[in-house]
């Protein structure tokens, strides 16, 4: 059913060449199964996923390699094979920087994972059905790569009146999206019935650019008795952006810094609808898409379904290219997309179109002229931008003022550099302009928090200080109130009686302490020995006081228990006041010649000084060492 | 003679008015504390380096306040000292620091060659780094300032600074730059080179 | 090898800053045959030194600034100041003015601003200005149609010969601003070169240069709102304050409209984005403001004709008009307007 539906402006817009009616000459076709696939674990926007694989491992088409952290999509392989290694590289993007990516050799058998079954959605309930796109790997279809199911989770969280599906496809050159309604309408709507029925929207409109007859016919022909709306728009790019095609739809605008969901209206591409179809009927994960060969270096373009992570070189070839006569090849549309530093980068999940073009095509930009302010750029500008006015900011990098004139709004559709009669690279000026302004932001986000962390640990310490002045005293108080205690305990203290439980309970007690003193303070004088830090000092300092105190509690208690004890204990602890006198000794004898060292050292002495005092030293060492071991235990 | 009159006791009378305006605006809108400090410390980088020679960024913020340089910050560098000289109204000056401004790095302690001695930890002014009493110690990259008040206090010396090395997700477009002859002139140029 | 830096987009409207200026100066050349048709090769000889005083300074100035020389000149914008000067200035003006007038058009009214798209008022106009305030005599001696001979015209160009009576002659603003107690009807009858609706000369100039101006409309060099709202504005004006055909009369609007340099300033001068508004309502506005000005200043101030002043003027006035006609940006429930960045 398609009834009249009104339609709405949008400000600006451009009519750039189509160049579409290469590309749609012959129905879609299958790519060659490349022997290497790489896939990026970045297809999305988000957080890169986490490999599940190893090196070596053997994978089936269709099995989970990595699976998402945070935000972000999960990736399978595209085809059976080997992994053949996990590492850097070469990815798309317009900085021809690598990225990890699994590689994975394929056996040529294309086998399915077994575990991949057909379902139907009617007897799955909303959950499983979140769960089966989520498992799919599904991330927006149309360019940017927004993960699916986060969109619909937050689509189900608002409440959504319009669900649009989005076949606009507005710029130049791209035909996937055509070829994919003139073939695959039943399973795009079949998608598309899926997203309604989760995001529970009242209407369903099907947005298709007056360029693509075929499409719209196909995808009218496939509506059948579905109440959902397939509307025309005028071509005019760049309708096929999100905001703008809400805004010829519904009038609507999205709210600056908003997103659709918040006025009732989710988008999703074509693509992504079919995409759902496969995850949700066939249980088959997001490993292929239809990409647009293109461009007047390539003998045939067409459209071809190629697995994810098929090399850009492999694709081209297939479509004739003449090396030659290419000059740069765009990923994406001429508008948005961008030059590929290397033809073995990868399809991934967003590639929508590979342009190889000529340097007649697509000739190097011109040397920029001063803005002569005709104000071309500002009628053409989609978001109703000032963007002479940007300019000039953007140069002067006044990031306020860029902020005043709503730079963030931009949505870097290069309208306004198309148009610009000085060949100003307007759109860079923009990007570049943001990057800063983000980043400044972030910096001025750390700096806020290490701030805080500053000010806390301060606040820390001082508590901490004004703690420990305060048990220092507590402890003073304690110790001299212990004292008069024990002198008052002294002075009426009758004799224990001999033999009494308590006493020998007492006395066992003691000696367990002061061996466990004893032990503890050798163990820590070998510490010492082989590292010399302030801190082992003073835990030797204090372990030895501890050692000292047990002891001296020990004699103390001992003569009260001699009646009852055997006298055999003696020797031991008779031999203990020797050790320590000769460990002390060696002991002061080390600590001297490690401070000459350390000094001699301090004042940059040269080797031939140094080596006296280090072999002093380890005398010393020897000598404490002996004076420990050689005492009878 | 009267005429004098008139003329001390009107600018007598006009100062008394004038006076007692600005007294009343003294007292009505007074300033709590010394906001020009808070400004200047937002827009420090909060390091608390001292490599400004003041302990942590506020008592640096607090010296600007009272007359001191601006350009003695390396972490903030260039952008931070011009952003200063916007707030205060002052020539932006050259950075006063020997190396000049350093890219943004982060504390590694190489973790087997940690014995655990703890200073760092106390060293740290943002608590970034995590360990215990002769437990292996490291940093909380995150949290790290790149300070570097780490790496000194360390006897075994296991702490490097190492530049923060971002993937293309940080990558940014650089701003087109005119083509030098035919925009820059020879001035210009001059400062270029 | 493939260019990785390149940014979107990758295709761009085949348009170039320096077309928009030749179409300018192929829009002016109507105006020119008209003009030339009236008062001999004076006008021609007019652009002609204009241009060649303006590309030499701009060349001066360029070398000075040590830029490079040929870049700037390919724009064809100094051009455009020195063919606009030519055709503002009187016919067979004589060189000097013509060197003066094009010297601080190019020098003062461009260069030292930082050259193309960098100043606030329109070169050419003040140009105009300094030397009608400089030289008034000169400035106001237009030669009366089909009275100049070739010889004459250039020995009062190049040797400073004073016109032959009957070779300059008042202009009918001039005449309309002078007038002592007649009728319009009796002032036509007393003036010569009288038309249908100005003096022929004027009225046909002016019709030459609104078939020019339509052209660049239709090319799409800019877009009608300027020269809409300056006619519109004169228009309007000239109706409200006619006052009739007696002897207190202002003239009537169409007689405003084809006479002096209003359809040369709405279609050519005004039109000049560098120095006016930037957005569409923006240049609706300025050409309201300079058509209000034009009205002011013929019908009650001291100059018989008043484009120049008015667009000077405007031209002071764009930036405020930039600020207080900001769009609507998507998204945003009204235009941002001041400088303010609170809100974000």
């Amino acid at each position: 059913m398609s009834t009249h539906w009104t339609l709405h402006k949008f400000h600006g817009g451009i009519h750039p060449l189509e160049n579409k009616q290469q590309s749609t000459t012959m129905p879609i076709q299958q790519a060659a199964l490349p022997g290497l696939l790489v896939v990026p674990l970045l297809q999305h926007i988000g957080q890169p996923a986490e490999p599940c694989v190893s090196e070596g491992e053997h994978v089936y088409k269709g099995q989970l390699i990595a699976s998402p952290a945070g935000l972000g999509a999960a990736i399978h392989a595209p085809s059976s094979g080997v992994v053949e290694r996990i590492g850097a590289a070469p990815y798309p993007h317009a900085s021809g920087q690598p990225y990890n990516a699994i590689e994975i050799r394929t056996d040529g058998k294309d086998q399915w994972h077994p575990d991949i079954r057909p379902a139907n959605p009617d007897e799955l309930d909303d959950e499983q059905l979140l769960q089966r796109i989520r498992a799919a790997g599904i991330s927006g279809m149309g360019g940017a790569g927004f993960p699916t199911a986060t969109k619909l989770r937050s689509g189900q969280q608002a409440s959504i009146d319009t669900l649009i599906i989005n076949g606009t496809e507005c710029e130049p050159y791209i035909t996937a999206d055509d070829m994919l309604m003139r073939e695959r309408a039943a399973d795009i709507l079949s998608g598309a019935a899926i997203l309604q029925r989760l995001l529970d929207a009242r209407q369903v409109v099907i947005a298709i650019e007056d360029n693509k007859p075929q499409a719209i016919a196909a995808m009218q022909a496939a509506l059948g008795t579905r109440p959902w709306h397939v509307v025309s728009i005028p071509t005019l790019y760049p309708s096929g952006g999100e905001r703008q095609l809400i805004k010829v739809l519904t009038g609507k605008e999205v709210p600056s810094g908003g997103l659709p969901a918040h006025i009732g209206i989710v988008c999703q591409n074509v693509g992504t609808a079919a995409a759902v179809h496969d995850a949700v009927y066939l249980g088959r994960p997001l490993i292929s898409r239809i990409t647009t060969l293109t461009g007047a270096a390539l003998k045939q373009p067409m459209n071809v379904e190629c697995l994810v992570g098929t090399p850009v070189i492999e694709l081209l070839q297939q479509a004739g290219l003449d090396q030659t006569r290419m000059n740069r090849v765009i990923v994406g549309g001429p508008m948005m997309g961008f030059s590929l530093a290397d033809l073995n980068a990868p399809v991934i999940k967003t590639g929508n179109c590979l342009i190889a073009s000529t340097e007649q095509e697509m000739p190097a930009p011109e040397p920029a002229l001063p803005c002569i302010r005709c104000g071309e750029c500002e009628l053409a500008c989609p978001a109703g931008l000032l963007p002479q006015q940007l300019l000039f900011y953007a140069q002067g990098d006044d990031h306020e003022q860029l902020q005043a004139n709503n730079l963030f709004d931009c949505i870097e559709c290069g309208a306004c550099s198309y148009v610009c009669s000085s060949k100003i690279p307007l759109v860079q000026y923009y990007r570049s302009a943001k990057a800063d302004i983000r980043e400044q932001q972030q910096k001025q986000i750390k700096a806020e928090h290490a701030r805080q962390r500053f000010e806390f640990r301060q606040e820390r310490l001082r508590l901490e200080e004004e703690r420990k002045a305060a048990e220092r005293q507590a402890r003073a108080e304690r110790m001299a109130k212990a004292k008069a205690a024990k002198e008052k305990a002294d002075a009426a203290k009758p004799a224990p009686v001999a033999g009494s439980d308590p006493s020998a309970d007492q006395l066992k007690k003691l000696k367990i302490e002061a061996s466990m003193a004893r032990v503890a303070l050798t163990k820590a004088e070998k510490q010492l020995a082989q590292h010399d830090t302030p801190e082992l000092h003073a835990q030797v300092a204090q372990l030895k006081a501890t050692a000292e105190a047990a002891q001296q509690a020990l004699a103390a208690a001992e003569p009260d228990a001699t009646a009852a004890a055997p006298a055999a204990e003696k020797p031991a602890k008779a031999a203990r006041p020797a050790l320590s006198e000769a460990a002390k000794k060696a002991k002061i004898e080390l600590a001297m010649a490690r401070a000459a060292l350390k000094k001699a050292e301090r004042a940059e002495a040269s080797e031939d000084e140094l080596a006296p005092l280090r072999e002093a030293m380890l005398k010393a060492e020897q000598t404490l060492a002996d004076a420990e071991t050689g005492t009878p235990e | 003679m009267s005429l004098i009159l008139i003329a001390v006791i009107t600018l007598t009378v006009l100062s008394l008015i004038f006076g007692a305006i600005l007294g009343f605006a003294a007292v009505r809108f007074r300033v709590e504390g010394n906001p020009i400090v808070d400004q200047i410390n937002t827009l420090l980088p909060q390091t608390q380096c001292g490599q400004c020679g003041y302990p942590g960024c506020r008592p640096y913020a607090e010296a600007i306040a009272n007359g001191d340089k601006i350009n003695k910050c390396p972490p903030g560098g260039e952008a931070t000292i011009q952003a200063l000289a916007d707030l205060l109204d002052v020539e932006p000056e050259p950075l006063d620091a020997v190396e000049g401004e350093k890219p943004v790095q982060v504390a590694y302690i190489r973790e087997e060659e940690c014995i655990g001695c703890t200073k760092c930890i106390q060293a740290c002014p943002v608590d970034a780094i995590l360990g215990a009493a002769r437990q292996m110690h490291t940093v909380i990259v995150s949290e790290c300032t790149g300070c570097d008040l780490c790496v000194e206090p360390c006897p075994v010396d296991c702490i490097e600074m190492r530049p923060v090395e971002g993937d293309l997700r940080s990558w940014k477009w650089e701003q087109p730059s005119p083509i030098p002859d035919l925009l820059i002139i020879a001035t210009d140029r001059e400062d270029q080179a | 090898m493939f260019l990785s830096q390149v940014t979107s987009p990758h295709t761009v409207r085949h348009d170039h800053t320096r077309n928009i200026m030749r179409r300018v100066i192929l829009a002016a050349i109507p105006g020119l045959l008209v003009s030339c048709w009236f008062f001999g090769l004076g006008p021609l000889f007019n652009v002609l030194l204009c241009s060649l005083f303006a590309a030499g300074f701009e060349s001066l100035v360029l070398k000075l600034r040590q830029r490079p020389i040929g870049f700037y000149l390919k724009d064809y914008s100094v051009l455009v100041t020195g063919v606009l000067l030519g055709l503002a200035l009187p016919p067979w003006s004589p060189w000097w003015l013509l060197l003066v007038a094009t010297g601080f058009a190019v020098v003062f009214g461009k260069q030292l601003f930082g050259g193309l798209g960098q100043n606030p008022f329109n070169p050419a106009m003040l140009g105009y200005v300094v030397v009608l305030v400089s030289f008034p005599v000169d400035m106001t001696s237009w030669p009366a149609a089909h009275a100049v001979t070739f010889s004459g015209g250039l020995s009062h160009m190049f040797a400073g010969t004073p016109w032959l009576d009957g070779w300059s002659q008042a202009t009918v603003l001039d005449s309309l601003k002078n007038n002592q107690g007649l009728t319009l009807d009796e002032l036509w009858d007393g003036y010569t070169g009288f038309g249908w609706l100005s003096s022929r000369d004027s009225e046909l100039v002016n019709l030459a240069f609104l078939l020019g101006g339509l052209w660049l409309l239709h090319k799409k060099v800019y877009t009608w709102h300027a020269p809409a709202g300056m006619l519109g504005a004169l228009f309007v004006m000239s109706l409200i304050f006619w006052g009739g055909n007696g002897s207190e009369s202002n003239g009537s609007p169409l007689f405003h409209l084809f006479s002096g340099a209003t359809m040369l300033g709405a279609f050519f001068i005004i039109t000049d984005p560098v120095s006016s508004a930037t957005s569409t309502r923006g240049r609706l506005l300025f050409g309201i403001g300079v058509g209000i000005l034009v009205y002011i200043i013929r019908s009650w101030g001291g100059y018989p004709d008043a484009i120049a002043f008015s667009v000077l003027l405007m031209n002071l006035c764009a930036p405020t008009l930039d600020y207080f006609t900001r769009p609507r940006t998507y998204g945003h429930d009204k235009a941002k307007r001041g400088f303010n960045t609170e809100g974000q």
